[in-house]
Protein backbone atom coordinates (compact mmCIF):
# COMPACT_ATOMS: atom_id res chain seq x y z
CA UNK A 1 0.00 0.00 0.00
CA UNK A 2 1.01 3.64 -0.32
CA UNK A 3 0.51 6.89 1.52
CA UNK A 4 0.34 10.19 -0.36
CA UNK A 5 1.60 13.33 1.30
CA UNK A 6 -1.08 16.01 0.94
CA UNK A 7 0.71 18.50 3.21
CA UNK A 8 4.16 17.72 4.59
CA UNK A 9 3.97 19.71 7.83
CA UNK A 10 7.01 21.61 9.05
CA UNK A 11 9.64 18.86 8.97
CA UNK A 12 8.49 15.30 8.41
CA UNK A 13 11.04 12.55 7.83
CA UNK A 14 11.20 8.76 7.79
CA UNK A 15 13.15 7.55 10.83
CA UNK A 16 13.85 4.35 12.70
CA UNK A 17 16.10 3.82 15.72
CA UNK A 18 19.19 5.09 13.93
CA UNK A 19 22.26 4.14 11.95
CA UNK A 20 25.08 2.72 14.02
CA UNK A 21 28.53 1.49 13.14
CA UNK A 22 29.54 4.32 10.78
CA UNK A 23 30.65 7.08 13.14
CA UNK A 24 34.27 6.48 12.06
CA UNK A 25 33.22 7.63 8.58
CA UNK A 26 31.68 10.81 9.99
CA UNK A 27 28.14 9.45 9.83
CA UNK A 28 25.87 10.40 12.71
CA UNK A 29 23.20 8.02 14.00
CA UNK A 30 20.18 10.09 12.84
CA UNK A 31 17.05 8.12 13.85
CA UNK A 32 14.04 9.25 15.85
CA UNK A 33 14.72 12.22 18.13
CA UNK A 34 12.31 10.59 20.59
CA UNK A 35 13.07 6.94 20.03
CA UNK A 36 10.84 5.86 22.89
CA UNK A 37 7.73 7.29 21.23
CA UNK A 38 8.66 5.69 17.92
CA UNK A 39 9.00 2.33 19.66
CA UNK A 40 5.64 2.68 21.43
CA UNK A 41 3.91 3.70 18.17
CA UNK A 42 5.35 0.69 16.34
CA UNK A 43 4.44 -1.74 19.12
CA UNK A 44 0.84 -0.44 19.21
CA UNK A 45 0.28 -1.29 15.54
CA UNK A 46 1.99 -4.66 15.94
CA UNK A 47 5.28 -3.77 14.22
CA UNK A 48 8.76 -4.58 15.38
CA UNK A 49 9.70 -1.67 17.63
CA UNK A 50 12.45 -0.54 15.26
CA UNK A 51 10.28 -0.32 12.11
CA UNK A 52 10.49 2.84 10.03
CA UNK A 53 7.89 5.47 10.98
CA UNK A 54 7.30 9.15 10.32
CA UNK A 55 8.71 11.79 12.62
CA UNK A 56 6.69 15.01 12.43
CA UNK A 57 8.03 18.24 13.91
CA UNK A 58 5.91 21.00 15.54
CA UNK A 59 3.31 20.86 12.76
CA UNK A 60 2.15 17.45 11.56
CA UNK A 61 1.49 16.20 8.04
CA UNK A 62 -1.74 15.52 6.16
CA UNK A 63 -1.67 12.08 4.57
CA UNK A 64 -3.97 10.09 2.30
CA UNK A 65 -4.08 6.30 2.60
CA UNK A 66 -4.85 4.21 -0.50
CA UNK A 67 -5.77 1.06 1.41
CA UNK A 68 -7.20 -0.13 4.68
CA UNK A 69 -4.52 0.24 7.34
CA UNK A 70 -3.79 0.56 11.05
CA UNK A 71 -1.89 3.53 12.45
CA UNK A 72 -0.82 4.96 15.80
CA UNK A 73 0.33 8.47 16.66
CA UNK A 74 2.57 8.83 19.73
CA UNK A 75 4.90 11.40 21.22
CA UNK A 76 3.89 15.03 21.63
CA UNK A 77 0.18 15.77 21.88
CA UNK A 78 -1.20 17.05 18.59
CA UNK A 79 -4.74 17.25 17.32
CA UNK A 80 -5.21 14.40 14.87
CA UNK A 81 -8.25 14.10 12.63
CA UNK A 82 -9.22 11.18 10.48
CA UNK A 83 -11.56 12.39 7.72
CA UNK A 84 -12.33 15.38 9.91
CA UNK A 85 -13.10 13.42 13.08
CA UNK A 86 -10.72 13.67 16.06
CA UNK A 87 -8.87 10.46 16.91
CA UNK A 88 -6.94 9.46 20.00
CA UNK A 89 -3.19 9.19 20.27
CA UNK A 90 -1.38 6.22 21.81
CA UNK A 91 -3.90 3.73 20.43
CA UNK A 92 -4.01 1.70 17.24
CA UNK A 93 -6.59 3.24 14.90
CA UNK A 94 -8.02 1.63 11.79
CA UNK A 95 -7.83 3.77 8.67
CA UNK A 96 -9.96 2.95 5.67
CA UNK A 97 -9.05 3.23 2.02
CA UNK A 98 -8.96 6.84 0.71
CA UNK A 99 -9.08 8.31 4.22
CA UNK A 100 -7.15 11.43 5.07
CA UNK A 101 -5.26 11.73 8.35
CA UNK A 102 -4.51 15.27 9.38
CA UNK A 103 -1.99 15.84 12.18
CA UNK A 104 -2.01 19.32 13.71
CA UNK A 105 0.31 21.44 15.77
CA UNK A 106 2.09 19.79 18.70
CA UNK A 107 1.07 21.34 22.00
CA UNK A 108 3.28 19.83 24.70
CA UNK A 109 6.41 18.77 22.87
CA UNK A 110 8.25 19.05 19.58
CA UNK A 111 7.62 15.79 17.76
CA UNK A 112 5.02 13.15 17.15
CA UNK A 113 5.45 9.80 15.47
CA UNK A 114 3.17 8.03 13.05
CA UNK A 115 3.61 4.29 12.80
CA UNK A 116 1.73 2.32 10.15
CA UNK A 117 1.18 -1.41 10.36
CA UNK A 118 3.88 -3.06 8.27
CA UNK A 119 6.27 -0.11 8.57
CA UNK A 120 7.39 2.37 5.90
CA UNK A 121 9.13 0.77 2.97
CA UNK A 122 12.21 2.80 2.12
CA UNK A 123 15.58 1.43 1.03
CA UNK A 124 17.99 0.67 3.83
CA UNK A 125 21.17 2.65 3.64
CA UNK A 126 23.99 1.44 5.88
CA UNK A 127 21.63 -0.70 7.88
CA UNK A 128 18.96 1.89 8.60
CA UNK A 129 15.87 3.54 7.13
CA UNK A 130 16.60 6.82 8.90
CA UNK A 131 16.84 10.05 6.93
CA UNK A 132 20.23 11.74 7.18
CA UNK A 133 19.17 15.27 6.28
CA UNK A 134 22.63 16.80 6.05
CA UNK A 135 24.16 13.85 4.18
CA UNK A 136 21.05 13.65 1.92
CA UNK A 137 20.62 9.91 2.14
CA UNK A 138 18.36 7.37 3.81
CA UNK A 139 14.63 7.73 4.43
CA UNK A 140 12.54 8.89 1.49
CA UNK A 141 15.04 10.05 -1.16
CA UNK A 142 17.36 11.39 1.52
CA UNK A 143 15.15 14.33 2.38
CA UNK A 144 12.13 15.62 4.27
CA UNK A 145 8.74 14.74 2.81
CA UNK A 146 7.15 17.14 0.35
CA UNK A 147 3.57 17.56 -0.86
CA UNK A 148 2.82 14.98 -3.55
CA UNK A 149 5.35 12.40 -2.31
CA UNK A 150 4.09 8.84 -2.32
CA UNK A 151 5.62 6.64 0.36
CA UNK A 152 5.23 2.87 0.32
CA UNK A 153 4.25 0.79 3.33
CA UNK A 154 5.31 -2.84 3.69
CA UNK A 155 2.70 -5.54 3.84
CA UNK A 156 2.24 -6.50 7.47
CA UNK A 157 3.06 -10.14 8.20
CA UNK A 158 0.71 -10.08 11.15
CA UNK A 159 -2.18 -7.78 12.03
CA UNK A 160 -2.43 -8.10 15.80
CA UNK A 161 -2.37 -4.72 17.46
CA UNK A 162 -1.56 -3.89 21.09
CA UNK A 163 -3.24 -1.76 23.72
CA UNK A 164 -1.51 0.35 26.32
CA UNK A 165 -2.42 0.86 29.96
CA UNK A 166 -4.23 4.18 30.47
CA UNK A 167 -1.79 5.22 33.19
CA UNK A 168 1.32 4.15 31.25
CA UNK A 169 2.73 7.66 30.90
CA UNK A 170 2.07 8.62 34.53
CA UNK A 171 5.01 6.56 35.72
CA UNK A 172 7.39 7.63 32.96
CA UNK A 173 9.47 10.57 34.10
CA UNK A 174 8.88 13.34 31.60
CA UNK A 175 9.16 16.50 33.70
CA UNK A 176 11.77 17.98 36.02
CA UNK A 177 15.45 18.49 35.32
CA UNK A 178 17.13 16.52 32.54
CA UNK A 179 19.51 14.01 34.12
CA UNK A 180 23.16 14.20 33.13
CA UNK A 181 26.43 12.52 33.99
CA UNK A 182 29.83 14.22 33.88
CA UNK A 183 31.17 14.83 30.37
CA UNK A 184 34.60 13.72 29.14
CA UNK A 185 36.11 17.17 29.83
CA UNK A 186 34.15 17.92 33.00
CA UNK A 187 37.47 18.54 34.79
CA UNK A 188 38.19 21.43 32.41
CA UNK A 189 35.57 23.35 34.37
CA UNK A 190 35.87 24.50 37.98
CA UNK A 191 33.51 23.03 40.58
CA UNK A 192 31.87 26.45 40.68
CA UNK A 193 31.32 26.52 36.93
CA UNK A 194 29.78 23.03 36.99
CA UNK A 195 27.58 24.02 39.95
CA UNK A 196 26.44 27.10 38.01
CA UNK A 197 25.63 24.89 35.02
CA UNK A 198 23.49 22.69 37.27
CA UNK A 199 21.60 25.57 38.91
CA UNK A 200 20.93 27.64 35.78
CA UNK A 201 17.60 27.51 34.01
CA UNK A 202 18.46 27.53 30.30
CA UNK A 203 16.19 28.43 27.41
CA UNK A 204 16.25 26.39 24.20
CA UNK A 205 17.21 28.79 21.40
CA UNK A 206 15.39 29.13 18.08
CA UNK A 207 18.60 27.95 16.38
CA UNK A 208 18.07 24.38 17.47
CA UNK A 209 17.55 21.33 15.32
CA UNK A 210 18.16 17.59 15.30
CA UNK A 211 21.93 18.18 15.20
CA UNK A 212 22.07 20.34 18.30
CA UNK A 213 20.02 22.30 20.78
CA UNK A 214 21.59 25.65 21.56
CA UNK A 215 20.87 26.86 25.07
CA UNK A 216 20.72 30.43 26.36
CA UNK A 217 21.47 31.31 29.97
CA UNK A 218 24.35 31.76 32.35
CA UNK A 219 27.65 31.55 30.44
CA UNK A 220 30.08 28.85 31.60
CA UNK A 221 33.79 29.07 30.99
CA UNK A 222 36.62 26.59 31.28
CA UNK A 223 39.40 26.84 33.87
CA UNK A 224 41.92 28.06 31.29
CA UNK A 225 41.92 28.83 27.59
CA UNK A 226 43.45 25.55 26.39
CA UNK A 227 42.13 24.16 23.12
CA UNK A 228 40.66 20.70 22.83
CA UNK A 229 42.07 18.48 20.10
CA UNK A 230 39.07 17.34 18.04
CA UNK A 231 37.63 14.18 19.58
CA UNK A 232 34.58 11.94 19.34
CA UNK A 233 31.20 13.23 20.51
CA UNK A 234 28.81 10.88 22.29
CA UNK A 235 25.08 11.26 21.70
CA UNK A 236 23.64 13.85 24.09
CA UNK A 237 26.98 15.46 24.89
CA UNK A 238 26.71 19.00 26.22
CA UNK A 239 29.59 21.01 24.82
CA UNK A 240 30.57 24.52 25.81
CA UNK A 241 32.02 26.66 23.01
CA UNK A 242 33.99 29.86 23.66
CA UNK A 243 30.88 31.99 24.15
CA UNK A 244 29.95 29.82 27.15
CA UNK A 245 26.41 28.99 26.00
CA UNK A 246 26.04 25.19 26.11
CA UNK A 247 24.90 23.09 23.14
CA UNK A 248 23.30 19.64 23.48
CA UNK A 249 24.52 17.55 20.56
CA UNK A 250 21.81 15.32 19.27
CA UNK A 251 20.88 12.60 16.76
CA UNK A 252 22.10 14.44 13.62
CA UNK A 253 25.21 15.70 15.42
CA UNK A 254 28.69 15.94 14.02
CA UNK A 255 30.62 12.82 15.04
CA UNK A 256 33.69 14.74 16.21
CA UNK A 257 34.21 18.24 17.55
CA UNK A 258 36.63 20.55 19.26
CA UNK A 259 34.76 21.97 22.25
CA UNK A 260 34.98 20.63 25.81
CA UNK A 261 32.03 18.59 26.99
CA UNK A 262 30.88 19.44 30.50
CA UNK A 263 28.10 16.87 30.85
CA UNK A 264 26.14 14.24 28.95
CA UNK A 265 22.41 13.55 28.92
CA UNK A 266 21.69 10.05 30.26
CA UNK A 267 20.34 7.46 27.82
CA UNK A 268 17.00 7.28 29.66
CA UNK A 269 16.35 11.03 29.14
CA UNK A 270 17.34 11.21 25.48
CA UNK A 271 13.67 10.97 24.42
CA UNK A 272 12.94 14.12 26.42
CA UNK A 273 15.58 16.07 24.49
CA UNK A 274 13.69 15.10 21.34
CA UNK A 275 10.59 16.78 22.72
CA UNK A 276 12.19 20.13 23.65
CA UNK A 277 10.91 23.07 21.67
CA UNK A 278 12.44 26.48 21.00
CA UNK A 279 11.85 28.75 24.03
CA UNK A 280 11.32 25.78 26.39
CA UNK A 281 13.15 26.06 29.69
CA UNK A 282 15.50 23.31 30.74
CA UNK A 283 17.54 22.50 33.83
CA UNK A 284 20.04 19.75 34.51
CA UNK A 285 20.52 17.41 37.43
CA UNK A 286 23.72 15.38 37.87
CA UNK A 287 23.29 11.68 38.60
CA UNK A 288 25.81 8.88 39.08
CA UNK A 289 26.66 6.42 36.31
CA UNK A 290 24.99 3.67 38.34
CA UNK A 291 21.76 5.71 38.57
CA UNK A 292 21.92 6.46 34.86
CA UNK A 293 22.18 2.76 34.02
CA UNK A 294 19.40 1.87 36.45
CA UNK A 295 17.20 4.55 34.81
CA UNK A 296 17.63 3.12 31.32
CA UNK A 297 16.98 -0.40 32.57
CA UNK A 298 13.83 0.83 34.36
CA UNK A 299 12.69 2.42 31.13
CA UNK A 300 13.03 -0.89 29.30
CA UNK A 301 11.00 -2.59 32.03
CA UNK A 302 8.38 0.17 31.66
CA UNK A 303 8.17 -0.45 27.92
CA UNK A 304 7.63 -4.18 28.44
CA UNK A 305 5.03 -3.54 31.11
CA UNK A 306 2.71 -0.97 29.50
CA UNK A 307 0.90 -3.21 27.04
CA UNK A 308 -2.23 -5.14 27.95
CA UNK A 309 -2.96 -8.43 26.28
CA UNK A 310 -5.58 -7.67 23.61
CA UNK B 1 46.53 5.47 28.08
CA UNK B 2 43.59 6.75 30.09
CA UNK B 3 40.00 5.52 29.93
CA UNK B 4 37.48 8.24 30.81
CA UNK B 5 33.71 7.71 31.06
CA UNK B 6 32.23 10.17 28.54
CA UNK B 7 28.57 9.25 29.07
CA UNK B 8 26.57 6.31 30.43
CA UNK B 9 27.01 4.72 26.99
CA UNK B 10 30.57 5.59 26.05
CA UNK B 11 34.21 5.56 27.11
CA UNK B 12 36.88 7.90 25.80
CA UNK B 13 40.29 6.25 25.46
CA UNK B 14 42.96 8.97 25.52
CA UNK B 15 46.49 8.16 24.32
CA UNK B 16 48.22 11.51 24.67
CA UNK B 17 48.01 15.25 25.03
CA UNK B 18 49.49 16.39 21.73
CA UNK B 19 49.18 15.38 18.07
CA UNK B 20 51.95 13.05 16.94
CA UNK B 21 52.24 10.19 14.50
CA UNK B 22 52.94 7.80 17.41
CA UNK B 23 49.70 8.75 19.15
CA UNK B 24 47.76 8.59 15.86
CA UNK B 25 49.04 5.05 15.36
CA UNK B 26 47.94 3.99 18.85
CA UNK B 27 44.46 5.40 18.22
CA UNK B 28 44.17 3.63 14.88
CA UNK B 29 45.56 0.35 16.21
CA UNK B 30 42.86 0.24 18.89
CA UNK B 31 40.22 1.33 16.39
CA UNK B 32 41.14 -1.47 13.98
CA UNK B 33 41.43 -4.07 16.76
CA UNK B 34 37.97 -3.21 18.10
CA UNK B 35 36.46 -3.10 14.61
CA UNK B 36 37.88 -6.55 13.87
CA UNK B 37 35.94 -7.98 16.83
CA UNK B 38 32.55 -7.25 15.21
CA UNK B 39 31.05 -7.03 18.69
CA UNK B 40 27.56 -5.64 18.14
CA UNK B 41 27.34 -4.46 21.75
CA UNK B 42 29.78 -1.77 20.64
CA UNK B 43 27.74 0.56 18.48
CA UNK B 44 30.16 3.15 17.21
CA UNK B 45 33.85 4.02 17.21
CA UNK B 46 34.92 7.65 16.83
CA UNK B 47 38.69 8.08 16.33
CA UNK B 48 40.06 11.57 17.06
CA UNK B 49 43.54 13.12 17.01
CA UNK B 50 44.64 11.60 20.33
CA UNK B 51 41.66 9.52 21.44
CA UNK B 52 39.08 6.92 20.50
CA UNK B 53 35.49 7.24 21.68
CA UNK B 54 33.88 3.83 22.16
CA UNK B 55 30.10 4.00 22.15
CA UNK B 56 28.27 0.95 23.50
CA UNK B 57 24.74 -0.27 24.21
CA UNK B 58 24.36 0.18 27.98
CA UNK B 59 21.59 -2.43 28.07
CA UNK B 60 23.79 -5.08 26.48
CA UNK B 61 27.15 -4.56 28.15
CA UNK B 62 28.54 -2.80 31.23
CA UNK B 63 31.13 -0.04 31.26
CA UNK B 64 33.47 -2.36 33.15
CA UNK B 65 33.16 -5.07 30.49
CA UNK B 66 33.84 -2.55 27.72
CA UNK B 67 36.91 -1.40 29.68
CA UNK B 68 38.18 -4.99 29.71
CA UNK B 69 37.50 -5.37 25.98
CA UNK B 70 39.47 -2.16 25.32
CA UNK B 71 42.42 -3.31 27.46
CA UNK B 72 42.67 -6.60 25.62
CA UNK B 73 42.21 -4.92 22.20
CA UNK B 74 45.04 -2.51 23.00
CA UNK B 75 47.36 -5.54 23.25
CA UNK B 76 46.24 -7.23 20.04
CA UNK B 77 46.13 -3.82 18.31
CA UNK B 78 49.74 -2.92 19.06
CA UNK B 79 51.09 -6.17 17.73
CA UNK B 80 49.18 -5.78 14.46
CA UNK B 81 49.84 -2.08 13.88
CA UNK B 82 52.47 -2.35 11.18
CA UNK B 83 50.20 -2.78 8.13
CA UNK B 84 51.22 -0.81 5.04
CA UNK B 85 48.82 2.08 4.65
CA UNK B 86 46.80 2.53 1.47
CA UNK B 87 47.90 5.53 -0.63
CA UNK B 88 44.90 7.21 -2.23
CA UNK B 89 45.53 9.53 -5.18
CA UNK B 90 43.15 12.48 -5.37
CA UNK B 91 43.20 14.54 -8.56
CA UNK B 92 42.52 18.22 -7.92
CA UNK B 93 41.88 21.02 -10.39
CA UNK B 94 43.44 24.11 -8.83
CA UNK B 95 41.88 26.57 -11.36
CA UNK B 96 40.77 29.96 -10.05
CA UNK B 97 37.12 29.05 -10.56
CA UNK B 98 37.41 26.14 -8.11
CA UNK B 99 39.94 27.84 -5.86
CA UNK B 100 38.52 31.30 -5.17
CA UNK B 101 40.82 31.72 -2.14
CA UNK B 102 44.07 30.73 -3.93
CA UNK B 103 45.19 34.34 -4.03
CA UNK B 104 44.44 34.83 -0.30
CA UNK B 105 46.57 31.80 0.57
CA UNK B 106 49.36 33.07 -1.67
CA UNK B 107 49.17 36.55 -0.11
CA UNK B 108 49.12 35.17 3.44
CA UNK B 109 51.98 32.73 2.93
CA UNK B 110 54.09 34.96 0.71
CA UNK B 111 54.19 32.23 -1.94
CA UNK B 112 53.11 32.50 -5.56
CA UNK B 113 49.90 30.73 -6.58
CA UNK B 114 51.97 28.20 -8.53
CA UNK B 115 54.09 27.49 -5.44
CA UNK B 116 50.97 27.02 -3.32
CA UNK B 117 49.67 24.47 -5.83
CA UNK B 118 53.01 22.73 -6.17
CA UNK B 119 53.50 22.45 -2.40
CA UNK B 120 49.95 21.33 -1.73
CA UNK B 121 50.15 18.63 -4.40
CA UNK B 122 53.60 17.33 -3.51
CA UNK B 123 53.06 16.44 0.17
CA UNK B 124 51.83 13.08 1.44
CA UNK B 125 49.02 13.46 3.95
CA UNK B 126 47.87 11.12 6.70
CA UNK B 127 44.14 10.54 7.18
CA UNK B 128 44.04 11.03 10.96
CA UNK B 129 40.33 10.30 11.17
CA UNK B 130 36.99 11.08 9.54
CA UNK B 131 34.49 13.21 11.35
CA UNK B 132 32.43 16.37 11.48
CA UNK B 133 30.29 15.31 8.53
CA UNK B 134 29.89 12.16 6.40
CA UNK B 135 33.16 11.37 4.66
CA UNK B 136 35.10 14.42 5.88
CA UNK B 137 38.76 13.46 6.37
CA UNK B 138 41.05 15.27 8.81
CA UNK B 139 44.39 15.25 7.04
CA UNK B 140 47.70 15.65 8.82
CA UNK B 141 50.97 16.61 7.21
CA UNK B 142 50.35 19.87 5.35
CA UNK B 143 53.60 21.81 4.88
CA UNK B 144 53.84 24.58 7.45
CA UNK B 145 54.46 27.18 4.74
CA UNK B 146 50.85 26.73 3.59
CA UNK B 147 49.19 27.43 6.94
CA UNK B 148 46.47 30.06 6.44
CA UNK B 149 43.65 31.01 8.82
CA UNK B 150 40.09 30.16 7.83
CA UNK B 151 37.70 32.80 6.43
CA UNK B 152 36.33 35.36 8.90
CA UNK B 153 32.82 34.66 7.58
CA UNK B 154 32.05 31.13 6.40
CA UNK B 155 30.43 30.65 2.99
CA UNK B 156 26.81 29.58 3.04
CA UNK B 157 27.49 26.82 0.52
CA UNK B 158 30.72 25.14 -0.48
CA UNK B 159 30.50 22.76 -3.46
CA UNK B 160 31.14 19.06 -2.93
CA UNK B 161 34.74 18.15 -3.77
CA UNK B 162 36.13 21.55 -2.78
CA UNK B 163 39.65 21.40 -1.34
CA UNK B 164 40.43 23.91 1.37
CA UNK B 165 42.91 25.06 3.98
CA UNK B 166 42.11 26.08 7.57
CA UNK B 167 45.06 26.89 9.78
CA UNK B 168 47.37 23.88 9.60
CA UNK B 169 44.70 21.60 8.20
CA UNK B 170 43.68 20.74 4.68
CA UNK B 171 40.66 18.76 3.60
CA UNK B 172 37.98 18.04 1.04
CA UNK B 173 34.31 18.86 1.44
CA UNK B 174 32.56 15.56 0.62
CA UNK B 175 29.09 17.11 0.25
CA UNK B 176 27.82 20.62 -0.29
CA UNK B 177 27.76 22.30 3.12
CA UNK B 178 28.40 25.72 4.62
CA UNK B 179 32.09 26.13 5.38
CA UNK B 180 34.84 28.55 6.31
CA UNK B 181 37.95 26.93 4.83
CA UNK B 182 40.02 28.78 2.20
CA UNK B 183 39.23 27.04 -1.07
CA UNK B 184 42.14 26.33 -3.40
CA UNK B 185 40.75 23.70 -5.77
CA UNK B 186 38.24 20.94 -6.39
CA UNK B 187 38.39 17.20 -6.96
CA UNK B 188 36.08 15.58 -9.50
CA UNK B 189 35.95 12.42 -7.37
CA UNK B 190 33.01 11.62 -5.15
CA UNK B 191 34.43 11.46 -1.65
CA UNK B 192 31.20 10.16 -0.16
CA UNK B 193 28.67 7.85 -1.79
CA UNK B 194 26.09 6.40 0.59
CA UNK B 195 25.35 3.54 -1.84
CA UNK B 196 28.98 2.45 -2.16
CA UNK B 197 30.76 -0.02 0.11
CA UNK B 198 32.68 1.48 1.78
CA UNK B 199 30.76 4.75 1.41
CA UNK B 200 33.85 6.93 1.75
CA UNK B 201 36.82 7.09 -0.60
CA UNK B 202 39.37 7.34 2.20
CA UNK B 203 39.58 5.66 5.60
CA UNK B 204 41.34 6.59 8.80
CA UNK B 205 44.98 5.52 8.48
CA UNK B 206 45.18 5.92 4.68
CA UNK B 207 47.70 8.23 3.03
CA UNK B 208 46.52 10.84 0.54
CA UNK B 209 48.37 12.53 -2.32
CA UNK B 210 46.86 15.30 -4.39
CA UNK B 211 47.73 15.56 -8.07
CA UNK B 212 47.17 18.72 -10.07
CA UNK B 213 44.90 18.22 -13.11
CA UNK B 214 43.61 20.64 -15.74
CA UNK B 215 40.03 21.57 -16.43
CA UNK B 216 39.63 19.12 -19.34
CA UNK B 217 40.75 16.18 -17.24
CA UNK B 218 38.49 17.39 -14.43
CA UNK B 219 35.43 17.34 -16.69
CA UNK B 220 36.36 13.89 -18.05
CA UNK B 221 36.64 12.48 -14.54
CA UNK B 222 33.34 14.08 -13.48
CA UNK B 223 31.65 12.33 -16.40
CA UNK B 224 33.39 9.09 -15.57
CA UNK B 225 31.97 9.11 -12.09
CA UNK B 226 28.41 10.32 -12.70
Amino acid sequence: MTIRVVKPGLLTTVQDLGRFGYAHLGISPAGAADGLSLRVANLLVGNAESAAALEMTLLGATLEFDELSVVAVCGATCECKLDGVAILQNVAVEVSSRSVLQCGRTTDGARCYLAVQGGFDVPWVMGSASTDIRGRFGGHQGRRLQAGDVVRVRKANQTRTRRMRADAFDVLQRTGPIRVTRGAQNDWFTADAFARFLTTTYTVSEQSDRAGLRLKGEAISTRDAKQLLTDGIPLGAIQVPQGGQPIILFVDQQTTGGYPKIANVIAADMHRIGQLRPRDEVRFNKVSMADAIEAVRAQERWLKDIFIAA
Amino acid sequence: MKIIPASDSSLLVVFGEAISTEVEELVLALFHALQARHDDRIRNLHPGYVSLLVDFDPLAVTRQEVGTIIESAVHTGQSAASIDPEVVAIPVCYDAEFGPDRADVAAHTGLSIDEVIRMHSSATYRVCFLGFTAGFAYLGGMPEALHTPRLATPRRAVAAGSVGIAGGQTGIYPTETPGGWRLIGRTPLRMFDPQADPPTRVQAGDRVRFSSIDRIRFEKLVQGHS
